[in-house]
């Protein structure tokens, strides 16, 4: 093989290649994979569909909150519900999850409430859930930064000599197509695969890093990039829930076996904008979003389900339902977020006591006195 | 009391504090089979086995990276820099997560995380191996940043640090590693972040930390055969500051000199400046005066001598502060 054979061309937008793995085509029909078999009850075909309604209604909802004021900002999952509600349920309670700020689906399968996610779009706190009651991290919002705090934390699973018993655990890290140029995403495969690590990486690749296209970031398929770390690397049809909970449960699976990582690329699009204060009409064809459109991740769900008589109208209209309820909730919850009090600015920077917190607390709170009460 | 070079104490107390709890990890580059390269993690591996002292791939960031993971899973990893120069990489790990972490979970992450960096000029190295780097850190909230400046110290203060249910930054200066002192493994545990009185005087106060004190203290020997008395305070903890031994001091002499390698421009001295001011205005005689190293990058080691705070450098800034 001469050197230049072995140079990558220049990277062109594809539908995913004949790597991709898939169950459940865009029309709706379900199809075999010889390495990933599963076995889905209509029951849990029919949760599955009404994860992936009642959480595009909350990111629908959230949107609204913003462009009403009441958010600060943003970043809608719109198009990336079936690579959220596969990967996570796939998970179990074992399981550790190293989210970015957009994973409000896997959020939602980790049974952290709505409303918890809008605090820190709302600027009344950085965030609002305690991660180990979900085993679910803090949204990171510097990119790719959790991926290193997931391995370290598979590291630790390791250490606790759990792997290969009931009791095993992995951590999985989601991060997106731009974060694989971080170093820290690349020193993350490096300490990940030299520990053998029980961690899975669920690249969320949406096409965009804001304005800038995959062809920004790689020459060659994300999931390729594994190779040279020495773990695997599949690529799965993001827009499927099957494939992608039958995939990620696999190398979950493999993680908690002690079999080490597993690069999972979720081939998907980011149907809405980077976050609500971007305008994607300035680098995007339209004709791009409608193609897309085309492979819609909650329409392939809904059309199989009706096509094999396993959900019926009333079915489908009860979900759209209970979309609604949910939305509404977390509509009037968010108008009833209070703001902190000032001085909650000096609580929890130290977990022991600091003199200067104390001195600058006091501080503070006797320059706020000296103002006069403004009657309500 | 047993006699060791700052560095095997610095290796006795991460021995002990692994052997008081089975969830202390030190990790790092070189840490493992080699003992680190100034040798302050050695035979810790072949003791305490390759998954308690890991020799990571050579990455500072993922290094930090991964301890705040480990953190996360309920571990206490002690972190070896290799060197000052080399905490950059890691920088945003440190500054971004690790210093931001227990407020951003509203107190439900605990980050027992330390960061050792060995720091300071006066070996003769090549660039990026003889910086200072404190200030960055002692301005980031978050963190508590302490320097050790002696055996005895180091002993107790990096115990301390393992123990901190916060992040630390942990300095340690390069140059005193082989400085023996009396240690008493056994001595009841300070304040952490208490400042020390290291030589009473009433002229002049010196405020010094880390490789800076033992430069001070012959300063202060040596303003003593001229019949001047320089009280020396080893701050210790830079991140929180023990403010009140400081001004105490000042109030005393009613003259202060601050001393460390750093660049004085925008150091540490410039922040101790301002508080004694405030604090102790009517009481000094003269501007509180700083020395350390120059506005430039750190020079060759051909003429590091005269970018490092020296003895003479000391002792012009003390007669200075008699001429106002």
């Amino acid at each position: 093989m001469t050197i230049d054979s072995m140079r990558a061309a220049p990277h062109q937008g594809d539908d995913g290649g004949p790597g991709l793995v898939q169950l459940l085509t865009p029309e709706g029909e379900r199809v075999e994979h010889p390495d990933y078999p599963l076995d889905v009850t209509a029951d849990e075909l029919r949760g599955l569909y009404r994860d992936l309604v009642v959480v595009r209604g909350i990111d629908r909802e959230a949107v609204s909150l913003t462009r009403q004021g009441e958010l600060g900002l943003w970043a809608s999952l719109l198009g990336q519900e079936a690579a959220q509600i596969g990967s996570g349920r796939a998970l179990t309670g074992t399981d550790m999850v190293f989210p970015t700020y957009r994973e409000h689906g896997v959020a939602y399968c980790r049974g952290v409430e709505p409303i918890k996610l809008l605090g820190m779009f709302r600027g009344v706190n950085h965030s609002g859930w305690n991660p180990a009651e979900h085993g679910f991290h803090l949204y990171t919002i510097v990119i790719g930064s959790q991926t290193l705090h997931a391995t370290g934390y598979a590291m630790g699973i390791q250490r606790d000599g759990v792997l290969g018993t009931p009791n095993a655990g992995a951590a999985i890290a989601y991060f997106g197509d731009g974060a694989t140029s971080q170093g820290d995403v690349n020193e993350a495969f490096v300490f990940a695969s030299v520990a053998h690590a029980p961690i899975v990486f669920f690249c969320q690749n949406n096409q965009w890093a804001i304005s800038e296209p995959l062809e920004r970031q790689s020459r060659i398929p994300l999931y390729r990039r594994a190779q040279g770390f020495g773990f695997p690397g599949v690529r799965v049809d993001g827009n499927d829930v099957l494939a992608c909970l039958a995939v990620t449960r696999a190398a979950l699976e493999n993680a908690r076996t002690g079999q080490g990582p597993t690069l999972v690329e979720a081939y998907t699009y980011r149907m809405g904008a980077h976050t609500t204060t971007d305008d994607p009409t300035r680098y995007r064809l339209k004709s791009d979003e409608e193609a897309w459109k085309l492979k819609d991740p909650i329409e392939r769900v809904r059309a199989y389900l009706a096509r094999e008589g396993l959900a019926s109208e009333t079915f489908f209209r009860s979900v759209d339902d209970e979309a609604k309820a949910v939305a509404a909730d977390l509509r009037k919850e968010c108008r009833a977020l209070p703001d902190p009090p000032p001085g909650a600015m000096f609580e929890h920077v130290y977990a022991a006591p600091h003199p200067l917190m104390t001195e600058e607390q006091e501080a503070f709170a006797a320059y706020l006195d000296t103002f006069e009460e403004v009657p309500a | 009391m047993t006699t060791l070079t700052l560095g095997r104490a610095l290796n006795e107390g991460m021995r002990r504090a692994m052997e008081e709890d089975p969830k202390v990890l030190v990790m790092g580059e070189d840490v493992g089979r080699l003992g680190g390269v100034f040798r302050v993690t050695d035979g810790l591996q072949k003791d305490f086995g390759e998954e308690r002292v890991i020799d990571t791939p050579l990455a500072e960031s993922g290094i930090v990276g991964t301890a705040i993971g480990l953190a996360l899973r309920g571990y206490r990893p002690v972190v070896e820099i290799q060197f000052d120069g080399f905490v950059f990489p890691a920088t945003d790990q440190i500054v971004t997560q690790l210093a931001k972490m227990h407020m951003r979970s509203l107190g439900t992450v605990g980050l027992p995380v330390v960061v050792r960096i060995p720091c300071g000029g006066g070996i003769g190295a090549v660039e990026h191996h003889s910086e200072s780097p404190e200030a960055y850190f002692a301005h980031t909230a978050g963190l508590r940043v302490v320097a050790c400046s002696n055996a005895a110290d180091a002993y107790t203060m990096i115990r301390q640090a393992i123990a901190s249910p916060d992040p630390v930054i942990f300095f340690e200066p390069k140059r005193r590693y082989w400085d023996k002192a009396d240690v008493d493994l056994d001595a009841p545990l300070p304040d952490p972040h208490a400042a020390k009185v290291v030589q009473p005087g009433t002229d002049v106060t010196v405020l010094a930390y880390g490789p800076s004190v033992k430069t001070c203290l012959e300063a202060a020997s040596a303003a003593a055969e001229e019949g001047r008395s320089l009280e020396v305070v080893d701050l210790r903890s830079l991140n929180p500051l023990d403010i009140d031994a400081i001004t105490a001091s000042v109030r005393r002499t009613g003259r202060c000199v601050v001393v460390h390698e750093a660049p004085v421009f925008g150091g540490f001295g410039a922040e101790l400046a301002a508080r004694i001011t405030e604090r102790c205005f009517y009481s000094l005689e003269a501007p509180v005066l700083r020395v350390g190293g120059y506005s430039t990058p750190y020079p060759p080691s051909r003429i590091e001598d005269h970018y490092l705070p020296d003895l003479d450098r000391i002792l012009d800034a003390v007669d200075r502060t008699f001429g106002w």
